[in-house]
Protein backbone atom coordinates (compact mmCIF):
# COMPACT_ATOMS: atom_id res chain seq x y z
CA UNK A 1 0.00 0.00 0.00
CA UNK A 2 3.05 2.05 0.90
CA UNK A 3 4.74 1.17 -2.17
CA UNK A 4 1.26 2.19 -4.37
CA UNK A 5 1.58 6.10 -2.37
CA UNK A 6 4.76 6.34 -3.63
CA UNK A 7 4.20 5.55 -7.36
CA UNK A 8 1.81 8.13 -7.05
CA UNK A 9 3.31 11.30 -9.26
CA UNK A 10 -0.16 13.63 -9.90
CA UNK A 11 -2.77 13.65 -7.08
CA UNK A 12 -5.81 15.60 -7.80
CA UNK A 13 -8.42 16.01 -5.27
CA UNK A 14 -11.91 18.03 -5.72
CA UNK A 15 -9.96 20.48 -8.29
CA UNK A 16 -12.59 23.68 -8.73
CA UNK A 17 -11.53 26.36 -11.66
CA UNK A 18 -13.40 29.50 -11.92
CA UNK A 19 -13.07 32.02 -14.80
CA UNK A 20 -15.15 34.70 -12.71
CA UNK A 21 -18.66 33.83 -12.34
CA UNK A 22 -17.94 30.83 -15.01
CA UNK A 23 -17.25 27.21 -13.80
CA UNK A 24 -14.68 25.59 -15.77
CA UNK A 25 -13.85 22.88 -13.71
CA UNK A 26 -16.27 21.42 -10.82
CA UNK A 27 -14.63 19.12 -8.81
CA UNK A 28 -11.99 16.59 -10.62
CA UNK A 29 -10.29 13.41 -8.78
CA UNK A 30 -7.76 11.71 -10.52
CA UNK A 31 -4.37 10.17 -9.70
CA UNK A 32 -1.67 9.31 -11.68
CA UNK A 33 1.23 6.33 -11.52
CA UNK A 34 4.54 7.10 -12.58
CA UNK A 35 5.08 6.10 -16.03
CA UNK A 36 1.55 6.39 -16.93
CA UNK A 37 0.17 7.97 -19.87
CA UNK A 38 -2.93 9.68 -19.76
CA UNK A 39 -5.12 10.95 -23.09
CA UNK A 40 -7.44 13.33 -21.91
CA UNK A 41 -10.36 13.70 -24.32
CA UNK A 42 -13.65 15.27 -24.49
CA UNK A 43 -15.39 18.25 -26.59
CA UNK A 44 -13.96 21.78 -26.58
CA UNK A 45 -15.09 24.09 -23.69
CA UNK A 46 -15.12 20.69 -21.44
CA UNK A 47 -12.35 21.89 -19.23
CA UNK A 48 -9.30 19.33 -20.40
CA UNK A 49 -6.68 22.44 -21.12
CA UNK A 50 -7.93 24.30 -18.04
CA UNK A 51 -6.95 20.71 -16.07
CA UNK A 52 -4.01 20.57 -17.76
CA UNK A 53 -2.52 24.13 -16.72
CA UNK A 54 -3.82 23.65 -13.18
CA UNK A 55 -0.99 21.03 -12.80
CA UNK A 56 1.30 23.91 -13.40
CA UNK A 57 -0.61 26.52 -11.59
CA UNK A 58 -0.17 28.66 -15.05
CA UNK A 59 -4.22 28.81 -13.82
CA UNK A 60 -4.60 29.59 -10.13
CA UNK A 61 -6.74 26.65 -8.39
CA UNK A 62 -10.08 28.08 -7.14
CA UNK A 63 -10.22 25.22 -5.05
CA UNK A 64 -9.11 21.77 -4.32
CA UNK A 65 -5.71 19.70 -3.97
CA UNK A 66 -2.80 19.14 -6.28
CA UNK A 67 -0.03 17.83 -5.78
CA UNK A 68 2.77 17.25 -7.78
CA UNK A 69 5.46 14.14 -6.68
CA UNK A 70 3.83 14.68 -3.23
CA UNK A 71 4.36 18.29 -2.78
CA UNK A 72 1.03 20.23 -2.90
CA UNK A 73 1.13 22.88 -5.62
CA UNK A 74 -2.06 24.72 -3.87
CA UNK A 75 -0.08 25.85 -0.85
CA UNK A 76 0.87 29.77 -1.22
CA UNK A 77 4.45 29.01 0.30
CA UNK A 78 5.50 26.36 -2.11
CA UNK A 79 8.30 27.58 -4.43
CA UNK A 80 6.16 26.89 -7.86
CA UNK A 81 9.43 27.35 -10.14
CA UNK A 82 10.82 24.52 -8.70
CA UNK A 83 7.58 22.21 -9.36
CA UNK A 84 7.81 23.60 -12.90
CA UNK A 85 11.04 22.32 -13.65
CA UNK A 86 9.98 18.66 -13.03
CA UNK A 87 6.80 19.40 -14.58
CA UNK A 88 7.53 19.83 -18.70
CA UNK A 89 4.54 21.61 -21.01
CA UNK A 90 4.68 21.43 -24.93
CA UNK A 91 1.47 24.06 -25.98
CA UNK A 92 -0.75 23.84 -28.97
CA UNK A 93 1.34 27.11 -30.49
CA UNK A 94 4.60 25.58 -29.66
CA UNK A 95 5.32 28.86 -28.14
CA UNK A 96 8.95 29.14 -29.08
CA UNK A 97 10.90 32.00 -28.32
CA UNK A 98 11.15 33.71 -31.97
CA UNK A 99 14.48 35.57 -30.92
CA UNK A 100 16.93 33.18 -30.29
CA UNK A 101 18.33 29.61 -32.08
CA UNK A 102 16.80 25.74 -31.84
CA UNK A 103 19.86 25.04 -29.65
CA UNK A 104 19.48 28.48 -27.15
CA UNK A 105 15.89 27.43 -27.00
CA UNK A 106 16.32 24.38 -25.27
CA UNK A 107 19.57 25.72 -23.51
CA UNK A 108 17.73 28.59 -22.07
CA UNK A 109 16.65 27.20 -18.55
CA UNK A 110 18.99 24.82 -17.51
CA UNK A 111 21.44 27.86 -18.01
CA UNK A 112 19.34 30.47 -16.42
CA UNK A 113 18.22 28.26 -13.63
CA UNK A 114 22.47 27.33 -13.00
CA UNK A 115 21.49 23.99 -13.37
CA UNK A 116 24.22 23.26 -15.50
CA UNK A 117 27.18 24.78 -17.24
CA UNK A 118 26.72 26.57 -20.74
CA UNK A 119 29.14 23.51 -22.21
CA UNK A 120 26.69 21.21 -20.74
CA UNK A 121 23.45 22.60 -21.47
CA UNK A 122 25.09 22.90 -24.98
CA UNK A 123 26.05 19.39 -24.71
CA UNK A 124 22.60 18.29 -23.15
CA UNK A 125 20.79 20.54 -25.63
CA UNK A 126 22.21 19.06 -28.79
CA UNK A 127 21.52 15.36 -27.26
CA UNK A 128 17.99 16.03 -27.10
CA UNK A 129 17.72 17.50 -30.42
CA UNK A 130 18.97 14.47 -32.09
CA UNK A 131 16.26 12.53 -29.95
CA UNK A 132 13.89 14.76 -31.81
CA UNK A 133 15.19 14.52 -35.15
CA UNK A 134 16.27 18.01 -34.92
CA UNK A 135 19.65 17.83 -34.20
CA UNK A 136 20.53 19.74 -38.39
CA UNK A 137 18.53 23.13 -37.16
CA UNK A 138 20.17 23.32 -34.05
CA UNK A 139 21.36 27.10 -35.15
CA UNK A 140 18.38 27.92 -36.87
CA UNK A 141 15.54 30.91 -35.75
CA UNK A 142 12.24 28.78 -35.05
CA UNK A 143 10.41 30.80 -37.86
CA UNK A 144 12.33 29.32 -40.50
CA UNK A 145 10.87 25.82 -39.05
CA UNK A 146 7.92 23.71 -40.12
CA UNK A 147 4.90 23.25 -37.91
CA UNK A 148 5.93 19.74 -37.11
CA UNK A 149 9.64 20.76 -36.39
CA UNK A 150 9.02 23.69 -33.98
CA UNK A 151 6.91 21.34 -32.35
CA UNK A 152 9.38 18.71 -31.80
CA UNK A 153 11.97 21.73 -30.95
CA UNK A 154 8.97 22.83 -28.10
CA UNK A 155 9.40 19.23 -26.52
CA UNK A 156 13.15 19.48 -26.74
CA UNK A 157 13.02 22.47 -24.58
CA UNK A 158 10.31 20.98 -22.12
CA UNK A 159 12.95 18.27 -21.86
CA UNK A 160 15.91 20.26 -20.96
CA UNK A 161 14.94 20.48 -17.36
CA UNK A 162 14.57 16.81 -16.47
CA UNK A 163 11.01 16.74 -16.09
CA UNK A 164 9.15 13.73 -14.13
CA UNK A 165 6.04 14.47 -16.25
CA UNK A 166 5.11 16.32 -19.42
CA UNK A 167 1.99 17.58 -20.22
CA UNK A 168 1.23 18.18 -23.27
CA UNK A 169 -2.17 20.60 -24.50
CA UNK A 170 -3.65 19.74 -27.96
CA UNK A 171 0.24 19.65 -29.63
CA UNK A 172 -0.99 18.75 -32.98
CA UNK A 173 -3.62 20.50 -33.03
CA UNK A 174 -2.03 23.68 -34.76
CA UNK A 175 -0.52 21.25 -37.40
CA UNK A 176 -1.08 20.36 -40.91
CA UNK A 177 -2.18 17.02 -41.30
CA UNK A 178 1.07 15.59 -42.92
CA UNK A 179 3.54 16.81 -39.61
CA UNK A 180 1.15 15.39 -37.01
CA UNK A 181 2.68 12.09 -37.29
CA UNK A 182 6.39 13.13 -37.06
CA UNK A 183 5.09 14.44 -33.47
CA UNK A 184 3.44 11.93 -32.41
CA UNK A 185 6.27 9.21 -33.61
CA UNK A 186 8.57 11.33 -30.70
CA UNK A 187 5.90 11.56 -28.57
CA UNK A 188 5.33 7.61 -28.53
CA UNK A 189 9.12 7.43 -27.94
CA UNK A 190 8.82 9.17 -25.19
CA UNK A 191 6.09 7.41 -23.83
CA UNK A 192 8.42 4.16 -24.32
CA UNK A 193 11.09 5.06 -22.54
CA UNK A 194 8.99 5.49 -19.45
CA UNK A 195 8.20 9.15 -19.38
CA UNK A 196 4.80 9.89 -16.81
CA UNK A 197 2.64 11.96 -19.59
CA UNK A 198 -0.74 13.72 -19.98
CA UNK A 199 -1.98 14.21 -23.04
CA UNK A 200 -4.77 16.48 -23.94
CA UNK A 201 -5.38 15.64 -27.55
CA UNK A 202 -7.77 14.51 -30.18
CA UNK A 203 -5.98 11.77 -32.31
CA UNK A 204 -7.75 8.86 -30.99
CA UNK A 205 -5.19 6.51 -33.23
CA UNK A 206 -2.77 7.69 -30.64
CA UNK A 207 -4.63 7.55 -27.32
CA UNK A 208 -6.04 4.31 -28.79
CA UNK A 209 -1.96 2.94 -29.08
CA UNK A 210 -0.28 4.65 -26.54
CA UNK A 211 -2.43 5.63 -23.73
CA UNK A 212 -2.18 3.72 -20.04
CA UNK A 213 -5.55 5.42 -19.32
CA UNK A 214 -8.45 7.89 -21.34
CA UNK A 215 -10.20 10.15 -19.62
CA UNK A 216 -13.41 11.65 -20.88
CA UNK A 217 -14.55 14.85 -19.73
CA UNK A 218 -17.56 16.66 -20.54
CA UNK A 219 -18.36 20.23 -18.96
CA UNK A 220 -15.98 20.37 -15.81
CA UNK A 221 -16.48 17.04 -14.91
CA UNK A 222 -14.42 13.59 -16.01
CA UNK A 223 -17.35 10.97 -17.38
CA UNK A 224 -15.76 8.11 -17.78
CA UNK A 225 -12.64 6.78 -17.62
CA UNK A 226 -10.78 3.61 -18.06
CA UNK A 227 -8.30 1.68 -20.60
CA UNK A 228 -8.73 2.56 -24.65
CA UNK A 229 -10.52 -0.45 -24.82
CA UNK A 230 -12.82 -0.38 -21.95
CA UNK A 231 -13.49 3.79 -23.25
CA UNK A 232 -12.73 3.87 -26.57
CA UNK A 233 -13.74 0.57 -27.93
CA UNK A 234 -16.84 -0.15 -25.19
CA UNK A 235 -17.35 3.42 -23.89
CA UNK A 236 -20.54 2.98 -21.12
CA UNK A 237 -21.55 6.68 -20.66
CA UNK A 238 -24.48 8.23 -23.41
CA UNK A 239 -21.99 11.27 -23.64
CA UNK A 240 -18.63 9.05 -24.45
CA UNK A 241 -20.50 7.15 -26.99
CA UNK A 242 -22.23 10.45 -28.04
CA UNK A 243 -18.34 12.20 -28.39
CA UNK A 244 -16.93 9.09 -29.64
CA UNK A 245 -19.36 8.64 -32.91
CA UNK A 246 -18.34 12.38 -33.75
CA UNK A 247 -14.78 12.14 -33.92
CA UNK A 248 -14.06 8.49 -34.89
CA UNK B 1 16.90 89.68 -51.69
CA UNK B 2 20.62 90.51 -50.67
CA UNK B 3 19.58 92.24 -47.54
CA UNK B 4 18.18 89.01 -46.53
CA UNK B 5 21.08 87.21 -47.37
CA UNK B 6 23.20 89.74 -45.72
CA UNK B 7 21.74 89.48 -42.47
CA UNK B 8 22.12 85.35 -42.91
CA UNK B 9 25.83 85.62 -43.99
CA UNK B 10 26.30 88.23 -40.77
CA UNK B 11 23.86 86.08 -38.35
CA UNK B 12 26.19 82.59 -39.31
CA UNK B 13 29.47 84.96 -38.77
CA UNK B 14 28.64 86.23 -35.52
CA UNK B 15 26.52 83.82 -34.10
CA UNK B 16 27.36 80.28 -35.18
CA UNK B 17 29.85 79.55 -31.90
CA UNK B 18 26.81 80.57 -29.92
CA UNK B 19 24.10 78.17 -32.73
CA UNK B 20 26.54 75.66 -31.88
CA UNK B 21 27.24 74.90 -28.68
CA UNK B 22 23.19 75.39 -27.99
CA UNK B 23 22.87 72.51 -30.70
CA UNK B 24 25.26 70.46 -28.10
CA UNK B 25 23.18 71.75 -24.97
CA UNK B 26 20.03 70.74 -26.97
CA UNK B 27 21.31 67.66 -27.81
CA UNK B 28 23.19 66.55 -24.54
CA UNK B 29 19.60 67.37 -22.89
CA UNK B 30 17.80 65.45 -24.90
CA UNK B 31 20.03 62.26 -24.75
CA UNK B 32 20.12 62.27 -21.17
CA UNK B 33 16.50 62.82 -20.69
CA UNK B 34 16.04 59.83 -22.93
CA UNK B 35 18.35 57.89 -21.03
CA UNK B 36 16.81 58.64 -17.67
CA UNK B 37 13.41 58.19 -19.54
CA UNK B 38 14.10 54.67 -20.48
CA UNK B 39 14.61 53.37 -16.90
CA UNK B 40 12.00 55.63 -15.59
CA UNK B 41 9.61 53.69 -18.38
CA UNK B 42 10.77 50.40 -18.12
CA UNK B 43 10.18 50.78 -14.35
CA UNK B 44 6.61 52.16 -14.83
CA UNK B 45 5.95 50.46 -17.78
CA UNK B 46 6.75 47.10 -15.80
CA UNK B 47 4.24 48.25 -13.29
CA UNK B 48 1.88 48.49 -15.65
CA UNK B 49 1.69 45.26 -16.60
CA UNK B 50 2.49 43.47 -13.49
CA UNK B 51 -0.73 41.46 -11.95
CA UNK B 52 -0.67 43.48 -8.57
CA UNK B 53 -3.32 46.14 -8.94
CA UNK B 54 -1.23 47.98 -6.51
CA UNK B 55 1.49 47.79 -8.73
CA UNK B 56 -1.04 49.05 -11.22
CA UNK B 57 -2.00 51.83 -9.27
CA UNK B 58 0.98 53.12 -8.93
CA UNK B 59 2.09 53.28 -12.35
CA UNK B 60 -1.31 54.64 -13.46
CA UNK B 61 -0.95 57.39 -11.20
CA UNK B 62 2.73 58.59 -12.40
CA UNK B 63 1.70 58.11 -16.22
CA UNK B 64 -1.73 60.05 -15.82
CA UNK B 65 0.07 62.44 -13.31
CA UNK B 66 2.86 63.45 -15.50
CA UNK B 67 0.96 63.35 -18.48
CA UNK B 68 -1.56 65.40 -17.30
CA UNK B 69 0.98 68.69 -16.53
CA UNK B 70 2.20 70.63 -19.18
CA UNK B 71 6.36 70.50 -19.76
CA UNK B 72 6.85 74.20 -19.00
CA UNK B 73 4.51 74.15 -15.55
CA UNK B 74 6.88 70.67 -14.15
CA UNK B 75 10.00 72.55 -15.37
CA UNK B 76 8.79 75.98 -13.13
CA UNK B 77 7.76 73.62 -10.49
CA UNK B 78 11.36 72.23 -10.25
CA UNK B 79 13.28 74.57 -11.17
CA UNK B 80 11.77 76.97 -9.20
CA UNK B 81 9.18 75.66 -6.77
CA UNK B 82 11.67 72.80 -5.38
CA UNK B 83 14.68 75.09 -4.81
CA UNK B 84 12.63 77.89 -3.23
CA UNK B 85 10.94 75.35 -0.79
CA UNK B 86 14.48 73.86 0.31
CA UNK B 87 16.11 77.49 1.05
CA UNK B 88 12.95 78.72 2.50
CA UNK B 89 12.95 75.59 5.34
CA UNK B 90 16.23 76.86 5.94
CA UNK B 91 18.19 73.98 5.24
CA UNK B 92 20.75 75.31 2.31
CA UNK B 93 20.71 78.00 0.29
CA UNK B 94 19.79 75.42 -2.66
CA UNK B 95 20.26 76.17 -6.23
CA UNK B 96 20.01 73.87 -9.05
CA UNK B 97 21.38 74.56 -12.74
CA UNK B 98 19.12 74.60 -15.50
CA UNK B 99 20.40 71.47 -16.77
CA UNK B 100 19.32 69.26 -14.17
CA UNK B 101 16.05 71.23 -13.68
CA UNK B 102 15.48 70.62 -17.28
CA UNK B 103 16.83 67.18 -17.45
CA UNK B 104 14.42 66.15 -14.55
CA UNK B 105 11.50 67.80 -15.82
CA UNK B 106 12.04 66.16 -19.61
CA UNK B 107 12.94 63.03 -18.08
CA UNK B 108 9.85 62.78 -15.87
CA UNK B 109 8.04 63.78 -18.96
CA UNK B 110 9.24 61.76 -21.54
CA UNK B 111 9.29 58.80 -19.07
CA UNK B 112 5.59 58.74 -18.62
CA UNK B 113 5.15 58.25 -22.29
CA UNK B 114 8.13 55.48 -22.44
CA UNK B 115 5.92 53.54 -19.92
CA UNK B 116 2.94 53.78 -22.35
CA UNK B 117 5.57 52.61 -25.01
CA UNK B 118 7.24 49.72 -22.84
CA UNK B 119 3.62 48.90 -21.95
CA UNK B 120 2.28 48.66 -25.16
CA UNK B 121 5.38 46.91 -26.60
CA UNK B 122 5.24 44.03 -23.80
CA UNK B 123 1.32 43.78 -24.26
CA UNK B 124 2.03 43.19 -28.08
CA UNK B 125 4.26 39.68 -27.07
CA UNK B 126 2.25 36.77 -27.53
CA UNK B 127 0.65 35.54 -23.87
CA UNK B 128 2.07 31.74 -24.53
CA UNK B 129 6.18 33.42 -24.61
CA UNK B 130 5.57 34.37 -20.81
CA UNK B 131 3.78 30.97 -20.10
CA UNK B 132 6.37 28.49 -21.42
CA UNK B 133 9.35 30.27 -19.92
CA UNK B 134 7.35 30.17 -16.69
CA UNK B 135 6.17 26.68 -17.64
CA UNK B 136 10.03 25.87 -17.88
CA UNK B 137 10.46 27.05 -14.35
CA UNK B 138 12.16 30.01 -14.76
CA UNK B 139 10.87 33.20 -12.43
CA UNK B 140 8.66 36.27 -13.83
CA UNK B 141 11.72 38.51 -13.72
CA UNK B 142 14.18 36.05 -15.92
CA UNK B 143 11.47 35.45 -18.07
CA UNK B 144 10.57 39.05 -18.49
CA UNK B 145 14.26 39.74 -19.15
CA UNK B 146 15.11 37.31 -21.13
CA UNK B 147 12.08 35.90 -23.05
CA UNK B 148 9.29 38.94 -23.29
CA UNK B 149 11.46 42.39 -23.40
CA UNK B 150 13.89 41.41 -25.96
CA UNK B 151 10.73 40.57 -28.31
CA UNK B 152 9.06 44.06 -27.01
CA UNK B 153 11.86 46.07 -28.06
CA UNK B 154 12.00 45.46 -31.32
CA UNK B 155 8.30 46.54 -31.85
CA UNK B 156 8.67 49.96 -29.44
CA UNK B 157 12.14 50.83 -31.27
CA UNK B 158 9.82 53.23 -33.86
CA UNK B 159 7.79 54.74 -30.91
CA UNK B 160 11.02 54.90 -29.40
CA UNK B 161 12.25 56.96 -32.26
CA UNK B 162 9.48 59.04 -32.20
CA UNK B 163 9.39 59.69 -28.88
CA UNK B 164 13.30 60.81 -29.00
CA UNK B 165 11.97 63.65 -31.40
CA UNK B 166 9.10 64.94 -29.54
CA UNK B 167 11.67 65.19 -26.81
CA UNK B 168 14.04 67.33 -29.10
CA UNK B 169 11.60 69.30 -29.88
CA UNK B 170 10.34 69.67 -26.37
CA UNK B 171 13.73 70.98 -25.21
CA UNK B 172 12.58 74.66 -26.86
CA UNK B 173 10.45 75.01 -23.97
CA UNK B 174 13.01 74.78 -21.54
CA UNK B 175 14.24 78.35 -22.47
CA UNK B 176 11.65 79.19 -19.97
CA UNK B 177 14.45 78.11 -16.87
CA UNK B 178 17.32 79.93 -18.77
CA UNK B 179 18.15 76.51 -19.95
CA UNK B 180 20.89 77.75 -23.13
CA UNK B 181 19.39 75.68 -25.83
CA UNK B 182 18.66 77.12 -29.56
CA UNK B 183 15.48 78.39 -29.23
CA UNK B 184 16.66 80.44 -26.11
CA UNK B 185 20.25 81.49 -28.86
CA UNK B 186 17.60 82.28 -31.41
CA UNK B 187 15.70 84.72 -29.13
CA UNK B 188 18.89 86.08 -28.08
CA UNK B 189 19.88 86.37 -31.60
CA UNK B 190 16.71 88.10 -32.80
CA UNK B 191 16.92 90.85 -30.10
CA UNK B 192 20.59 91.53 -31.01
CA UNK B 193 20.39 91.62 -34.56
CA UNK B 194 16.65 93.01 -35.26
CA UNK B 195 16.01 90.25 -37.65
CA UNK B 196 13.90 87.70 -36.33
CA UNK B 197 13.09 86.33 -40.09
CA UNK B 198 16.10 84.95 -40.53
CA UNK B 199 17.47 84.05 -37.14
CA UNK B 200 14.06 82.15 -36.64
CA UNK B 201 14.16 80.60 -40.16
CA UNK B 202 17.99 79.44 -39.11
CA UNK B 203 17.05 78.10 -36.10
CA UNK B 204 14.08 76.20 -37.91
CA UNK B 205 16.37 74.85 -40.16
CA UNK B 206 18.87 73.04 -37.48
CA UNK B 207 16.11 71.48 -35.77
CA UNK B 208 14.31 70.23 -39.20
CA UNK B 209 17.88 69.25 -40.04
CA UNK B 210 18.39 66.95 -36.77
CA UNK B 211 14.98 65.80 -36.78
CA UNK B 212 14.65 64.47 -40.53
CA UNK B 213 18.05 62.54 -39.70
CA UNK B 214 16.73 61.34 -36.78
CA UNK B 215 13.41 59.85 -38.94
CA UNK B 216 15.70 58.50 -41.82
CA UNK B 217 17.80 56.59 -39.03
CA UNK B 218 14.15 55.41 -37.73
CA UNK B 219 13.46 53.99 -40.88
CA UNK B 220 16.44 52.12 -41.76
CA UNK B 221 16.40 50.52 -37.89
CA UNK B 222 12.73 49.91 -38.82
CA UNK B 223 13.72 48.21 -41.92
CA UNK B 224 16.36 46.39 -40.14
CA UNK B 225 14.36 45.11 -37.20
CA UNK B 226 11.35 43.98 -40.13
CA UNK B 227 14.09 41.74 -42.16
CA UNK B 228 15.63 40.14 -38.97
CA UNK B 229 12.03 39.50 -38.67
CA UNK B 230 11.55 37.26 -41.34
CA UNK B 231 14.77 35.24 -40.53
Amino acid sequence: MLEMQDNIQVCVKGLKKNFGKLEVLKGIDVQIKKGEVVVLLGPSGSGKSTFLRCLNRLEEITAGKVSVDGIDITDKKVNINKVRENVGMVFQHFNLFPHMTVLDNVMLAPVELKKKTKEEAKEEGKRLLERVGMSSKAEVYPPQLSGGQKQRVAIARALAMNPDVMLFDEPTSALDPEMVGEVLQVMKQLARDGMTMIVVTHEIGFAREVASRVIFMDEGYIVEEGTPDELITNPKESRTIDFLSKVL
Amino acid sequence: MPAVLESLFNILNSYSGMLLSALGETLLLTLLSLIFAFVIGLFFGLLNVSKSKILNIIGTIYVDGIRGVPLMVLAFFIYFGIPGAISASGISDFKMSALVAGTIALSLNAGAYMAEIFRAGIQSVDKGQMEAARSLGLPYSISMKKVVLPQAIRTMIPSIINQFIISLKDTSILMVIGFPEITLAGKIIAGNTFDPLVTWGIVAVMYMIIIISLSRLAKVVERRINVGDAR
